[in-house]
């Protein structure tokens, strides 16, 4: 290894799963930069990271203009990025039969083609280095489907058959390309479901309860890790037992 | 100030990991010096990088030799 810090960019970091990652990847030695899609949101990254020496910055994953911005300044601060975590991710519930085009679009803008764009901005760099690691946030959702979740579903499971292939396309260079698979997570996201629900998803949990987000952030470090070196291609699920194969 | 062509074949060797003499005017990347697909890739990149120049994919489709490569660069620098 070389003295210098291998640089790390996480998506959707202000909060959640994401925040747990950025906070994860920086107490392992990485230098962390997080994004969020608002100057406060950033503010927070930045907040939390600064003791490891990292930061936030406000990044709209789905504007092109806006990425090329972000990683020009990381780029000349903190040089190139080996470690992309594809964390950022929305959910635009409904059932399929009354699905609106504007909800579809939305959830596989942010979820699938913002991640997948990401990292072919990101893989050039990687390939120079001849090393790196992209790790994608899926779902157990993108295994399982889930009803009212088509838009969500779709778009996870996408970016684990992304992951598969582009593994196969870069692996001669050291690069990994992994998924990590969060089951029900307590997050704001799964906060948003009714009790009922709440119920009816925990009696499927053989662990009886949500899990953490720094549990996902502790299967993101590891496939993160030099360590982790010969995995590639592979879906991590981290899900209770909810979801086992 | 080496020649394009010098330039041009120190890259290859350089991207492909191959000998010199093996890198003749009429060697084909894929066919004769073993580059598979992502190799190419990479190898327009250099070429992009060394002479500061853009090479458009339907362009770099094109350049399977190294002197289609020469060819190229000379045809495209501005000086």
């Amino acid at each position: 290894m070389s003295d210098s810090k291998r640089v790390a960019l996480v998506t959707g970091a202000s909060r959640g799963i994401g925040a747990a990652i950025a906070r994860r990847l920086a107490e392992q030695g990485l230098q962390v930069v997080g994004t969020a899609t608002s100057a406060s949101g950033a503010e927070r990254i930045t907040e939390t990271l600064k003791q490891w020496g990292g930061r936030g910055i406000a990044m709209d994953v789905t504007d092109a203009d806006s990425v090329a911005t972000g990683l020009q300044a990381i780029q000349e601060q903190e040089g190139p990025i080996e470690v992309l975590v594809n964390n950022a991710g929305i959910t635009r519930d409904n059932l399929f039969m009354r699905m609106k085009d504007a909800e579809w679009d939305a959830v596989l803008d942010t979820n699938l083609s913002a991640a997948v764009r990401l990292t072919q901005r990101l893989l050039k760099g990687m390939m120079k280095l001849r090393r790196g690691r992209i790790i994608l946030v899926g779902s157990v959702v993108g295994s399982t489907g889930n009803a009212g979740q088509t838009n969500y579903a779709a778009a996870k499971a996408g970016l684990a058959g992304f992951a598969r292939s582009l593994a196969r396309e870069v692996g001669s260079r050291s690069i990994t390309v992994n998924t990590v698979a969060p089951g029900f997570i307590d997050t704001d996201m799964t906060r948003e479901l009714g009790d009922d629900t709440k119920q009816a998803l925990l009696g499927q949990i053989p662990l009886g309860r949500l899990g953490a987000p720094e549990e996902i952030a502790a299967a993101v470090g590891f496939l993160a890790s030099e360590e982790a070196g010969y995995i590639t291609g592979e879906t991590l699920h981290v899900n209770g037992g909810m979801f086992m194969h | 100030m080496s020649s394009i062509e010098e330039r041009v074949k120190k890259i290859v060797v350089e991207q492909l990991g191959v000998k010199e003499e093996d890198v003749t005017n009429a060697a084909g990347f894929v066919d004769d010096l073993g580059a598979d697909s992502l190799d190419t890739v990479e190898l327009v990149m250099a070429l992009e990088e060394e002479f500061e120049t853009e090479i458009p994919d339907e362009q770099a489709e094109k350049i399977t030799t190294v002197q289609q490569a020469i060819d190229y660069i000379n045809e495209h620098m501005k000086d």
